[in-house]
Protein backbone atom coordinates (compact mmCIF):
# COMPACT_ATOMS: atom_id res chain seq x y z
CA UNK A 1 0.00 0.00 0.00
CA UNK A 2 2.40 2.94 1.07
CA UNK A 3 4.59 1.29 -1.82
CA UNK A 4 1.74 1.92 -4.24
CA UNK A 5 0.99 5.41 -3.03
CA UNK A 6 4.65 6.42 -3.52
CA UNK A 7 4.44 5.11 -7.07
CA UNK A 8 1.56 7.19 -7.90
CA UNK A 9 3.13 10.39 -6.26
CA UNK A 10 6.22 9.78 -8.44
CA UNK A 11 4.23 9.53 -11.57
CA UNK A 12 2.05 12.36 -10.43
CA UNK A 13 5.30 14.08 -10.49
CA UNK A 14 6.62 13.42 -13.81
CA UNK A 15 3.01 14.51 -15.05
CA UNK A 16 3.35 17.33 -13.40
CA UNK A 17 7.23 17.99 -14.72
CA UNK A 18 6.24 17.11 -18.66
CA UNK A 19 3.41 19.95 -17.89
CA UNK A 20 5.49 22.14 -16.80
CA UNK A 21 7.62 21.55 -20.25
CA UNK A 22 5.08 21.97 -22.35
CA UNK A 23 3.79 25.02 -20.45
CA UNK A 24 6.63 26.55 -20.64
CA UNK A 25 7.30 26.19 -24.29
CA UNK A 26 3.96 27.89 -24.79
CA UNK A 27 4.89 31.02 -23.25
CA UNK A 28 8.72 31.14 -23.44
CA UNK A 29 10.78 32.13 -26.65
CA UNK A 30 12.01 28.95 -28.21
CA UNK A 31 15.86 30.54 -28.26
CA UNK A 32 15.86 31.38 -24.77
CA UNK A 33 19.11 29.54 -22.44
CA UNK A 34 16.35 28.02 -20.51
CA UNK A 35 15.69 25.60 -23.16
CA UNK A 36 19.43 25.58 -23.94
CA UNK A 37 19.81 23.90 -20.26
CA UNK A 38 17.24 21.75 -20.39
CA UNK A 39 17.35 19.88 -23.81
CA UNK A 40 21.31 18.84 -22.85
CA UNK A 41 20.91 19.49 -19.70
CA UNK A 42 18.65 16.23 -19.92
CA UNK A 43 20.69 14.56 -22.39
CA UNK A 44 24.15 14.87 -19.94
CA UNK A 45 21.85 13.63 -17.22
CA UNK A 46 21.44 10.35 -18.74
CA UNK A 47 25.02 10.03 -19.47
CA UNK A 48 25.88 11.05 -16.41
CA UNK A 49 23.81 8.31 -14.92
CA UNK A 50 25.00 5.72 -16.93
CA UNK A 51 28.81 6.65 -16.01
CA UNK A 52 27.89 6.66 -12.65
CA UNK A 53 25.93 2.69 -13.22
CA UNK A 54 29.86 2.26 -13.59
CA UNK A 55 32.11 4.03 -11.62
CA UNK A 56 29.89 4.52 -8.72
CA UNK A 57 27.56 1.66 -8.39
CA UNK A 58 29.55 -1.29 -9.61
CA UNK A 59 33.27 0.40 -8.20
CA UNK A 60 34.65 0.27 -12.00
CA UNK A 61 36.80 3.62 -13.11
CA UNK A 62 36.26 3.73 -16.56
CA UNK A 63 36.68 6.80 -18.78
CA UNK A 64 35.20 5.53 -22.22
CA UNK A 65 32.04 7.45 -22.16
CA UNK A 66 32.72 10.12 -25.05
CA UNK A 67 34.09 7.01 -27.06
CA UNK A 68 30.68 5.61 -26.66
CA UNK A 69 28.55 8.23 -27.11
CA UNK A 70 30.52 8.58 -30.56
CA UNK A 71 29.62 5.31 -31.25
CA UNK A 72 25.86 6.32 -30.61
CA UNK A 73 26.23 9.75 -32.40
CA UNK A 74 27.58 8.18 -35.68
CA UNK A 75 25.33 5.14 -35.46
CA UNK A 76 22.50 7.43 -35.01
CA UNK A 77 23.55 10.06 -37.71
CA UNK A 78 24.18 7.01 -40.72
CA UNK A 79 20.98 5.00 -39.90
CA UNK A 80 18.73 8.06 -40.46
CA UNK A 81 19.91 10.66 -43.08
CA UNK A 82 17.32 10.79 -45.55
CA UNK A 83 18.45 8.80 -49.28
CA UNK A 84 17.80 12.03 -50.58
CA UNK A 85 20.11 14.08 -48.51
CA UNK A 86 22.52 11.53 -48.48
CA UNK A 87 24.77 13.24 -52.04
CA UNK A 88 24.41 16.52 -50.06
CA UNK A 89 26.19 14.90 -46.79
CA UNK A 90 28.64 12.53 -47.93
CA UNK A 91 29.51 14.76 -51.34
CA UNK A 92 33.04 13.35 -50.96
CA UNK A 93 32.19 9.92 -50.85
CA UNK A 94 29.73 9.64 -54.03
CA UNK A 95 26.82 9.30 -51.59
CA UNK A 96 28.41 7.06 -49.38
CA UNK A 97 27.03 3.44 -49.65
CA UNK A 98 24.22 3.28 -47.13
CA UNK A 99 20.89 4.30 -48.49
CA UNK A 100 18.06 3.98 -46.75
CA UNK A 101 16.96 5.62 -43.42
CA UNK A 102 15.75 4.33 -40.00
CA UNK A 103 12.33 5.70 -38.19
CA UNK A 104 14.34 7.70 -35.09
CA UNK A 105 13.15 5.21 -32.33
CA UNK A 106 14.72 2.04 -33.89
CA UNK A 107 17.59 4.29 -35.14
CA UNK A 108 17.98 4.95 -30.90
CA UNK A 109 18.03 2.02 -29.79
CA UNK A 110 20.45 0.42 -32.77
CA UNK A 111 23.01 3.51 -31.62
CA UNK A 112 22.39 2.28 -27.90
CA UNK A 113 22.88 -1.45 -29.36
CA UNK A 114 26.09 -0.32 -31.41
CA UNK A 115 28.37 1.04 -28.04
CA UNK A 116 27.27 -1.79 -26.34
CA UNK A 117 28.64 -4.21 -28.78
CA UNK A 118 31.71 -2.53 -28.67
CA UNK A 119 31.85 -2.08 -25.02
CA UNK A 120 31.15 -6.48 -25.30
CA UNK A 121 34.25 -6.54 -27.51
CA UNK A 122 37.02 -4.75 -25.12
CA UNK A 123 35.50 -5.59 -21.89
CA UNK A 124 36.71 -8.95 -22.76
CA UNK A 125 40.55 -7.52 -22.42
CA UNK A 126 40.26 -4.50 -20.34
CA UNK A 127 37.54 -5.68 -17.80
CA UNK A 128 40.59 -7.99 -15.78
CA UNK A 129 42.31 -4.61 -15.48
CA UNK A 130 42.54 -3.38 -11.95
CA UNK A 131 41.26 -0.06 -11.34
CA UNK A 132 44.08 2.83 -12.66
CA UNK A 133 44.71 0.28 -15.59
CA UNK A 134 41.18 0.22 -16.48
CA UNK A 135 40.90 4.29 -16.28
CA UNK A 136 43.71 4.19 -18.77
CA UNK A 137 42.60 1.50 -21.08
CA UNK A 138 38.94 2.74 -21.29
CA UNK A 139 40.68 6.57 -21.95
CA UNK A 140 42.81 5.53 -24.79
CA UNK A 141 39.91 3.19 -26.34
CA UNK A 142 37.81 6.13 -26.99
CA UNK A 143 41.02 8.14 -28.37
CA UNK A 144 41.25 5.06 -30.78
CA UNK A 145 37.48 4.95 -31.78
CA UNK A 146 37.73 9.02 -32.25
CA UNK A 147 40.60 8.39 -34.89
CA UNK A 148 38.42 5.61 -36.03
CA UNK A 149 35.91 7.15 -37.47
CA UNK A 150 37.16 10.02 -39.29
CA UNK A 151 39.66 7.56 -41.12
CA UNK A 152 38.78 8.05 -44.99
CA UNK A 153 39.04 4.27 -45.50
CA UNK A 154 35.52 4.58 -43.63
CA UNK A 155 34.06 7.27 -45.55
CA UNK A 156 31.84 5.97 -47.91
CA UNK A 157 30.00 4.89 -44.45
CA UNK A 158 31.50 7.68 -41.36
CA UNK A 159 31.90 10.39 -43.81
CA UNK A 160 35.69 10.67 -42.97
CA UNK A 161 36.46 13.64 -41.12
CA UNK A 162 33.49 15.17 -42.73
CA UNK A 163 30.32 16.19 -40.55
CA UNK A 164 27.20 14.06 -40.58
CA UNK A 165 24.11 16.30 -41.02
CA UNK A 166 20.43 16.59 -41.94
CA UNK A 167 19.13 13.65 -39.79
CA UNK A 168 16.32 14.11 -38.04
CA UNK A 169 16.10 15.85 -34.91
CA UNK A 170 14.04 17.50 -32.21
CA UNK A 171 12.78 21.07 -31.38
CA UNK A 172 10.75 20.50 -28.74
CA UNK A 173 12.52 19.73 -24.88
CA UNK A 174 9.68 16.84 -24.32
CA UNK A 175 11.87 14.84 -26.62
CA UNK A 176 15.06 13.91 -24.56
CA UNK A 177 13.35 14.65 -21.47
CA UNK A 178 11.36 11.71 -22.76
CA UNK A 179 13.96 9.71 -23.63
CA UNK A 180 16.37 10.53 -20.86
CA UNK A 181 13.75 9.76 -18.44
CA UNK A 182 12.74 6.38 -19.61
CA UNK A 183 16.30 5.44 -19.81
CA UNK A 184 16.84 6.88 -16.03
CA UNK A 185 14.31 4.88 -14.70
CA UNK A 186 15.23 1.41 -16.51
CA UNK A 187 18.80 2.45 -15.00
CA UNK A 188 17.08 2.94 -11.43
CA UNK A 189 15.22 -0.58 -11.66
CA UNK A 190 18.37 -1.90 -12.41
CA UNK A 191 20.07 -1.05 -9.82
CA UNK A 192 17.21 -1.62 -7.48
CA UNK A 193 17.34 -5.07 -8.33
CA UNK A 194 19.73 -8.11 -7.70
CA UNK A 195 21.90 -7.47 -9.86
CA UNK A 196 22.28 -3.64 -8.86
CA UNK A 197 22.64 -5.36 -5.59
CA UNK A 198 25.50 -7.47 -6.98
CA UNK A 199 26.93 -4.55 -8.74
CA UNK A 200 27.26 -2.92 -5.10
CA UNK A 201 28.73 -5.76 -3.65
CA UNK A 202 31.62 -5.99 -5.92
CA UNK A 203 32.11 -2.54 -5.83
CA UNK A 204 32.35 -2.65 -1.64
CA UNK A 205 34.47 -6.10 -1.59
CA UNK A 206 35.73 -7.72 -4.62
CA UNK A 207 37.16 -10.61 -2.90
CA UNK A 208 33.54 -11.31 -0.52
CA UNK A 209 31.47 -10.58 -3.46
CA UNK A 210 33.82 -13.39 -5.50
CA UNK A 211 33.04 -16.06 -1.95
CA UNK A 212 29.39 -15.12 -2.05
CA UNK A 213 28.87 -16.78 -5.52
CA UNK A 214 29.30 -13.50 -7.55
CA UNK A 215 30.78 -14.17 -11.18
CA UNK A 216 32.54 -11.14 -10.71
CA UNK A 217 33.62 -10.48 -14.71
CA UNK A 218 30.08 -11.45 -16.02
CA UNK A 219 28.76 -8.80 -13.44
CA UNK A 220 31.28 -6.20 -14.82
CA UNK A 221 30.93 -7.03 -18.14
CA UNK A 222 27.35 -6.66 -17.64
CA UNK A 223 27.17 -3.17 -15.73
CA UNK A 224 30.58 -2.33 -18.62
CA UNK A 225 27.58 -3.56 -21.94
CA UNK A 226 24.62 -1.90 -19.82
CA UNK A 227 26.23 1.67 -19.32
CA UNK A 228 27.44 1.69 -22.36
CA UNK A 229 24.11 1.18 -24.01
CA UNK A 230 22.50 4.43 -22.69
CA UNK A 231 25.73 6.44 -23.29
CA UNK A 232 25.44 5.45 -26.85
CA UNK A 233 21.46 6.31 -26.90
CA UNK A 234 22.69 9.81 -24.93
CA UNK A 235 25.22 10.54 -27.89
CA UNK A 236 22.77 9.78 -30.64
CA UNK A 237 20.51 12.29 -28.30
CA UNK A 238 23.44 15.08 -28.65
CA UNK A 239 23.44 14.41 -32.05
CA UNK A 240 19.92 15.43 -32.63
CA UNK A 241 20.95 18.34 -30.32
CA UNK A 242 23.57 19.74 -32.16
CA UNK A 243 22.00 18.48 -35.66
CA UNK A 244 25.30 17.71 -36.87
CA UNK A 245 27.85 15.37 -35.82
CA UNK A 246 31.89 15.07 -36.49
CA UNK A 247 34.06 12.60 -34.47
CA UNK A 248 36.54 15.46 -33.41
CA UNK A 249 34.41 16.77 -30.98
CA UNK A 250 34.29 13.31 -28.60
CA UNK A 251 37.84 14.39 -26.69
CA UNK A 252 38.08 13.11 -23.61
CA UNK A 253 37.36 16.60 -22.20
CA UNK A 254 33.79 15.36 -22.70
CA UNK A 255 34.65 12.66 -20.43
CA UNK A 256 36.03 14.95 -17.76
CA UNK A 257 32.76 16.98 -17.77
CA UNK A 258 30.65 14.03 -17.29
CA UNK A 259 32.95 12.63 -14.65
CA UNK A 260 32.59 16.39 -13.00
CA UNK A 261 28.72 15.92 -13.05
CA UNK A 262 29.40 12.64 -11.14
CA UNK A 263 31.82 13.63 -8.84
CA UNK A 264 29.39 17.03 -7.76
CA UNK A 265 26.24 15.18 -7.94
CA UNK A 266 27.91 12.35 -5.30
CA UNK A 267 29.59 9.18 -6.38
CA UNK A 268 26.58 5.93 -6.51
CA UNK A 269 23.60 8.50 -6.54
CA UNK A 270 21.44 8.97 -9.08
CA UNK A 271 19.38 11.55 -8.24
CA UNK A 272 22.70 14.00 -7.27
CA UNK A 273 23.88 13.46 -11.30
CA UNK A 274 20.54 14.37 -12.71
CA UNK A 275 20.80 17.72 -10.75
CA UNK A 276 24.74 18.36 -10.83
CA UNK A 277 23.87 17.36 -14.96
CA UNK A 278 21.52 20.37 -15.17
CA UNK A 279 23.81 22.55 -12.51
CA UNK A 280 26.72 22.08 -15.01
CA UNK A 281 25.38 22.97 -18.23
CA UNK A 282 23.85 26.21 -16.66
CA UNK A 283 26.89 27.39 -15.18
CA UNK A 284 28.51 26.18 -18.13
CA UNK A 285 26.40 27.53 -20.94
CA UNK A 286 24.59 30.77 -19.25
CA UNK A 287 25.62 31.61 -16.08
CA UNK A 288 29.16 32.20 -15.89
CA UNK A 289 29.79 33.07 -19.65
CA UNK A 290 30.56 36.15 -18.24
CA UNK A 291 33.84 34.68 -16.76
CA UNK A 292 35.18 34.42 -20.85
CA UNK A 293 33.98 37.47 -21.73
CA UNK A 294 36.29 40.99 -21.21
CA UNK A 295 34.98 43.40 -18.54
CA UNK A 296 35.30 47.09 -18.45
CA UNK A 297 34.29 49.52 -15.77
CA UNK A 298 34.82 52.68 -17.45
CA UNK A 299 38.40 52.26 -18.63
CA UNK A 300 39.47 49.69 -15.80
CA UNK A 301 39.61 46.31 -17.39
CA UNK A 302 38.38 43.67 -14.50
CA UNK A 303 40.80 41.48 -14.19
CA UNK A 304 41.73 37.56 -14.85
CA UNK A 305 38.12 37.48 -16.55
CA UNK A 306 39.04 36.50 -20.66
CA UNK A 307 38.49 33.59 -22.91
CA UNK A 308 39.14 30.61 -21.08
CA UNK A 309 38.75 31.85 -17.14
CA UNK A 310 35.44 29.75 -16.87
CA UNK A 311 37.75 26.49 -17.37
CA UNK A 312 39.94 27.76 -15.06
CA UNK A 313 36.97 28.34 -12.24
CA UNK A 314 35.42 24.78 -12.82
CA UNK A 315 38.61 23.39 -12.06
CA UNK A 316 38.79 25.03 -8.76
CA UNK A 317 35.25 23.83 -8.07
CA UNK A 318 36.42 19.75 -8.48
CA UNK A 319 39.39 20.69 -6.61
CA UNK A 320 37.31 21.84 -3.88
CA UNK A 321 34.55 19.48 -4.13
CA UNK A 322 37.28 16.80 -4.26
CA UNK A 323 38.97 17.92 -0.78
CA UNK A 324 36.17 19.36 1.33
CA UNK A 325 32.54 17.66 -0.43
CA UNK A 326 33.93 14.47 -1.11
CA UNK A 327 30.08 13.24 -1.22
CA UNK A 328 29.19 15.54 -3.90
CA UNK A 329 25.72 16.71 -3.56
CA UNK A 330 23.01 13.99 -2.72
CA UNK A 331 26.25 10.83 -2.45
CA UNK A 332 26.20 9.42 1.12
CA UNK A 333 29.56 8.34 0.91
CA UNK B 1 32.78 -41.08 2.62
CA UNK B 2 33.97 -37.38 3.79
CA UNK B 3 31.76 -34.93 3.51
CA UNK B 4 35.44 -32.79 3.00
CA UNK B 5 38.51 -34.68 1.50
CA UNK B 6 41.28 -32.70 0.97
CA UNK B 7 44.41 -34.64 -0.96
CA UNK B 8 47.86 -33.52 -1.21
CA UNK B 9 46.60 -29.70 -1.86
CA UNK B 10 49.29 -27.22 -3.14
CA UNK B 11 49.06 -23.41 -3.30
CA UNK B 12 52.01 -21.28 -4.88
CA UNK B 13 51.75 -17.51 -4.41
CA UNK B 14 54.40 -16.33 -6.70
CA UNK B 15 57.55 -18.32 -6.32
CA UNK B 16 56.25 -19.47 -2.18
CA UNK B 17 54.99 -22.71 -1.47
CA UNK B 18 51.99 -21.47 0.68
CA UNK B 19 50.94 -25.15 0.75
CA UNK B 20 53.23 -28.05 0.34
CA UNK B 21 50.78 -30.86 0.11
CA UNK B 22 48.20 -30.88 2.82
CA UNK B 23 45.72 -33.88 3.15
CA UNK B 24 42.59 -33.35 5.68
CA UNK B 25 39.12 -34.56 5.88
CA UNK B 26 35.48 -33.40 7.41
CA UNK B 27 33.32 -35.61 8.14
CA UNK B 28 28.97 -34.89 7.77
CA UNK B 29 28.19 -32.92 10.96
CA UNK B 30 31.44 -32.36 12.77
CA UNK B 31 32.93 -29.31 14.05
CA UNK B 32 36.61 -29.33 12.49
CA UNK B 33 39.54 -26.61 13.51
CA UNK B 34 42.45 -26.07 12.31
CA UNK B 35 44.96 -23.79 14.19
CA UNK B 36 48.22 -22.49 13.89
CA UNK B 37 50.32 -19.10 13.81
CA UNK B 38 50.32 -16.47 11.30
CA UNK B 39 51.31 -17.49 7.76
CA UNK B 40 51.37 -21.57 8.19
CA UNK B 41 48.49 -21.67 5.52
CA UNK B 42 45.35 -21.88 7.17
CA UNK B 43 43.66 -18.88 4.87
CA UNK B 44 45.17 -20.36 1.99
CA UNK B 45 43.38 -23.65 2.14
CA UNK B 46 40.01 -22.25 2.67
CA UNK B 47 40.33 -19.76 -0.35
CA UNK B 48 41.73 -22.72 -2.25
CA UNK B 49 38.44 -24.91 -1.48
CA UNK B 50 36.63 -22.00 -2.86
CA UNK B 51 38.84 -22.00 -5.65
CA UNK B 52 39.30 -18.27 -4.83
CA UNK B 53 43.01 -19.01 -5.05
CA UNK B 54 43.57 -22.13 -7.83
CA UNK B 55 45.59 -25.09 -6.51
CA UNK B 56 48.91 -25.87 -8.42
CA UNK B 57 48.34 -29.63 -7.38
CA UNK B 58 46.06 -32.05 -5.50
CA UNK B 59 42.41 -32.75 -5.29
CA UNK B 60 39.41 -31.72 -3.24
CA UNK B 61 36.07 -33.67 -2.84
CA UNK B 62 33.09 -32.37 -1.35
CA UNK B 63 30.18 -35.28 -1.22
CA UNK B 64 31.75 -37.88 -2.95
CA UNK B 65 32.16 -35.27 -6.05
CA UNK B 66 35.30 -34.13 -7.35
CA UNK B 67 35.27 -29.99 -7.06
CA UNK B 68 39.20 -28.86 -8.04
CA UNK B 69 38.90 -26.29 -10.72
CA UNK B 70 34.93 -25.42 -10.62
CA UNK B 71 34.27 -21.84 -10.47
CA UNK B 72 33.36 -20.79 -7.08
CA UNK B 73 29.93 -19.86 -8.29
CA UNK B 74 29.30 -23.84 -8.67
CA UNK B 75 30.63 -24.61 -5.60
CA UNK B 76 28.76 -22.53 -3.26
CA UNK B 77 26.09 -23.74 -5.08
CA UNK B 78 26.75 -27.24 -4.27
CA UNK B 79 26.75 -26.40 -0.28
CA UNK B 80 30.19 -24.62 0.88
CA UNK B 81 30.19 -21.18 2.17
CA UNK B 82 32.88 -18.88 3.76
CA UNK B 83 32.75 -16.55 5.93
CA UNK B 84 35.81 -14.81 5.19
CA UNK B 85 38.67 -13.49 7.69
CA UNK B 86 38.05 -9.93 8.81
CA UNK B 87 34.30 -10.32 8.30
CA UNK B 88 34.09 -8.26 5.07
CA UNK B 89 30.50 -7.29 5.02
CA UNK B 90 29.57 -4.91 2.18
CA UNK B 91 29.95 -1.54 4.32
CA UNK B 92 27.53 0.12 2.31
CA UNK B 93 24.98 -2.06 1.75
CA UNK B 94 22.23 -2.51 4.35
CA UNK B 95 21.84 -5.07 6.54
CA UNK B 96 19.33 -6.19 4.92
CA UNK B 97 20.83 -6.05 1.03
CA UNK B 98 23.96 -7.90 2.92
CA UNK B 99 22.03 -11.28 3.65
CA UNK B 100 20.00 -10.85 -0.03
CA UNK B 101 23.41 -10.88 -1.17
CA UNK B 102 23.99 -13.88 0.74
CA UNK B 103 21.07 -15.74 -1.27
CA UNK B 104 22.28 -14.51 -4.78
CA UNK B 105 22.56 -17.37 -6.02
CA UNK B 106 18.98 -18.86 -5.16
CA UNK B 107 16.17 -18.23 -6.84
CA UNK B 108 13.17 -19.32 -4.09
CA UNK B 109 12.27 -16.20 -2.91
CA UNK B 110 9.57 -17.41 -0.51
CA UNK B 111 12.29 -19.45 1.11
CA UNK B 112 14.82 -16.71 0.63
CA UNK B 113 12.24 -14.55 3.14
CA UNK B 114 11.97 -17.87 5.04
CA UNK B 115 15.70 -17.59 5.90
CA UNK B 116 16.06 -14.17 6.51
CA UNK B 117 13.15 -14.15 9.56
CA UNK B 118 15.73 -17.35 10.33
CA UNK B 119 18.77 -15.80 10.55
CA UNK B 120 16.81 -12.78 12.70
CA UNK B 121 16.02 -15.15 14.99
CA UNK B 122 19.31 -15.79 15.32
CA UNK B 123 20.92 -12.67 15.80
CA UNK B 124 17.85 -10.38 16.77
CA UNK B 125 20.38 -7.35 16.41
CA UNK B 126 20.19 -7.77 12.88
CA UNK B 127 16.49 -6.92 12.69
CA UNK B 128 17.12 -4.04 15.02
CA UNK B 129 19.61 -2.67 12.68
CA UNK B 130 18.15 -3.92 9.19
CA UNK B 131 18.46 -0.39 7.87
CA UNK B 132 21.60 0.61 8.28
CA UNK B 133 24.60 0.15 6.27
CA UNK B 134 26.82 -2.84 7.72
CA UNK B 135 29.77 -0.07 8.07
CA UNK B 136 28.04 1.34 10.74
CA UNK B 137 27.74 -2.01 13.13
CA UNK B 138 30.18 -3.15 15.23
CA UNK B 139 32.71 -5.29 14.86
CA UNK B 140 31.16 -8.83 16.86
CA UNK B 141 27.39 -6.95 14.99
CA UNK B 142 29.57 -7.32 11.70
CA UNK B 143 30.25 -10.90 12.61
CA UNK B 144 26.95 -12.13 12.84
CA UNK B 145 26.23 -10.69 9.68
CA UNK B 146 28.61 -12.17 7.68
CA UNK B 147 27.88 -15.37 9.81
CA UNK B 148 24.21 -14.42 8.80
CA UNK B 149 24.88 -13.72 5.27
CA UNK B 150 27.01 -17.33 4.45
CA UNK B 151 23.81 -19.12 5.94
CA UNK B 152 22.08 -16.95 3.62
CA UNK B 153 23.36 -19.61 0.88
CA UNK B 154 21.57 -22.41 2.85
CA UNK B 155 25.09 -24.24 3.20
CA UNK B 156 25.71 -27.76 4.20
CA UNK B 157 29.48 -26.92 4.96
CA UNK B 158 30.08 -23.59 6.44
CA UNK B 159 34.28 -22.46 6.37
CA UNK B 160 34.75 -19.59 8.61
CA UNK B 161 38.19 -17.95 8.63
CA UNK B 162 39.16 -16.39 12.07
CA UNK B 163 35.50 -15.18 13.14
CA UNK B 164 37.24 -14.22 16.30
CA UNK B 165 39.61 -11.80 15.32
CA UNK B 166 40.15 -8.33 16.85
CA UNK B 167 36.83 -8.99 19.09
CA UNK B 168 36.68 -8.36 22.65
CA UNK B 169 36.47 -11.30 24.71
CA UNK B 170 32.89 -11.43 25.43
CA UNK B 171 31.85 -11.27 21.88
CA UNK B 172 34.00 -13.71 21.11
CA UNK B 173 32.47 -15.96 23.42
CA UNK B 174 28.79 -15.16 21.45
CA UNK B 175 30.54 -16.06 18.37
CA UNK B 176 31.72 -19.45 19.85
CA UNK B 177 27.98 -19.82 21.09
CA UNK B 178 26.85 -18.99 17.76
CA UNK B 179 29.20 -21.46 16.48
CA UNK B 180 27.54 -23.99 18.12
CA UNK B 181 23.63 -23.20 16.67
CA UNK B 182 24.78 -23.42 13.41
CA UNK B 183 26.09 -26.98 14.15
CA UNK B 184 22.95 -27.93 16.05
CA UNK B 185 21.13 -27.20 12.93
CA UNK B 186 23.00 -29.73 10.93
CA UNK B 187 25.78 -27.61 9.16
CA UNK B 188 28.75 -29.02 9.33
CA UNK B 189 30.93 -26.82 10.33
CA UNK B 190 35.31 -26.16 9.51
CA UNK B 191 36.77 -23.09 11.44
CA UNK B 192 40.22 -21.78 11.46
CA UNK B 193 41.60 -20.09 14.39
CA UNK B 194 44.19 -18.65 16.36
CA UNK B 195 42.69 -18.87 19.47
CA UNK B 196 43.24 -22.61 19.35
CA UNK B 197 41.74 -22.80 22.87
CA UNK B 198 38.38 -21.52 22.42
CA UNK B 199 38.47 -23.80 18.87
CA UNK B 200 39.77 -26.77 20.48
CA UNK B 201 37.14 -26.83 23.25
CA UNK B 202 34.35 -26.77 20.35
CA UNK B 203 35.84 -29.03 17.80
CA UNK B 204 35.38 -32.18 17.22
CA UNK B 205 38.15 -33.11 15.70
CA UNK B 206 41.69 -30.27 14.86
CA UNK B 207 44.63 -30.36 12.92
CA UNK B 208 47.97 -28.13 13.30
CA UNK B 209 49.22 -26.49 10.40
CA UNK B 210 52.64 -25.56 10.12
CA UNK B 211 54.17 -23.73 7.93
CA UNK B 212 52.09 -25.50 4.71
CA UNK B 213 52.50 -28.88 6.09
CA UNK B 214 50.08 -30.39 8.90
CA UNK B 215 51.94 -31.64 11.31
CA UNK B 216 49.46 -32.58 14.08
CA UNK B 217 46.27 -33.82 13.99
CA UNK B 218 43.43 -35.55 16.77
CA UNK B 219 40.62 -34.72 18.67
CA UNK B 220 39.88 -31.31 20.05
CA UNK B 221 40.59 -32.70 23.65
CA UNK B 222 43.71 -34.88 22.45
CA UNK B 223 44.92 -31.67 20.82
CA UNK B 224 44.26 -29.31 24.36
CA UNK B 225 45.97 -31.40 26.37
CA UNK B 226 49.14 -32.30 23.95
CA UNK B 227 51.96 -31.03 25.43
CA UNK B 228 53.12 -29.49 22.58
CA UNK B 229 50.04 -27.95 21.48
CA UNK B 230 49.80 -26.41 24.37
CA UNK B 231 53.65 -24.85 24.46
CA UNK B 232 53.11 -23.46 21.23
CA UNK B 233 49.38 -22.50 20.88
CA UNK B 234 47.53 -22.24 24.32
CA UNK B 235 50.69 -20.49 26.61
CA UNK B 236 52.43 -22.62 29.40
CA UNK B 237 50.22 -21.21 31.87
CA UNK B 238 46.64 -23.35 31.00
Amino acid sequence: MKKKTANLISLGLVAGLFLVLFLLEQVMDPASMLFVVLKKGAIYALVAVSMNLLNGFTGLFSLGQAGFMLIGAYAYGILTIPPEARDAVYQYFDGGIIQFALPVPLALIIAGLAAAFFAFLIGLPVLRLKSDYLAIATLGFAEIIRAFFQWDALGPITNGSNLLRRFPTFSSVIFPFFVAGLCIAIIVLLVNSSYGRAFKAIRDDEVAAEAMGINLFKHKQMAFVISSFFAGVSGALLAMYQTTVQASAFKSAMTYEILLIVVIGGIGSISGSCIASFLFIACNEWWLRFLDNELFIGTWQVPLLRTGFRKVVFSIIIMAVVLFYRQGIMGDR
Amino acid sequence: MSMLEIKDLKVNYGGIEALKGISFQVEEEEIVTIIGANGAGKSTTLRAIMEVVKPAGGSISFQGEEITGMNTQRIVEKGIVLVPEGRRVFPNLTVLENLRIGAYLRGDKQGIEKDIQHVYSLFPRLQERHWQHAGTLSGGEQQMLAVGRALMARPKLIMMDEPSLGLAPLVVKDIFAIIRRIHEEGVTVLLIEQNANAALKIAHRGYVMETGRITLTGTGTALLNDESVREAYLGKAH
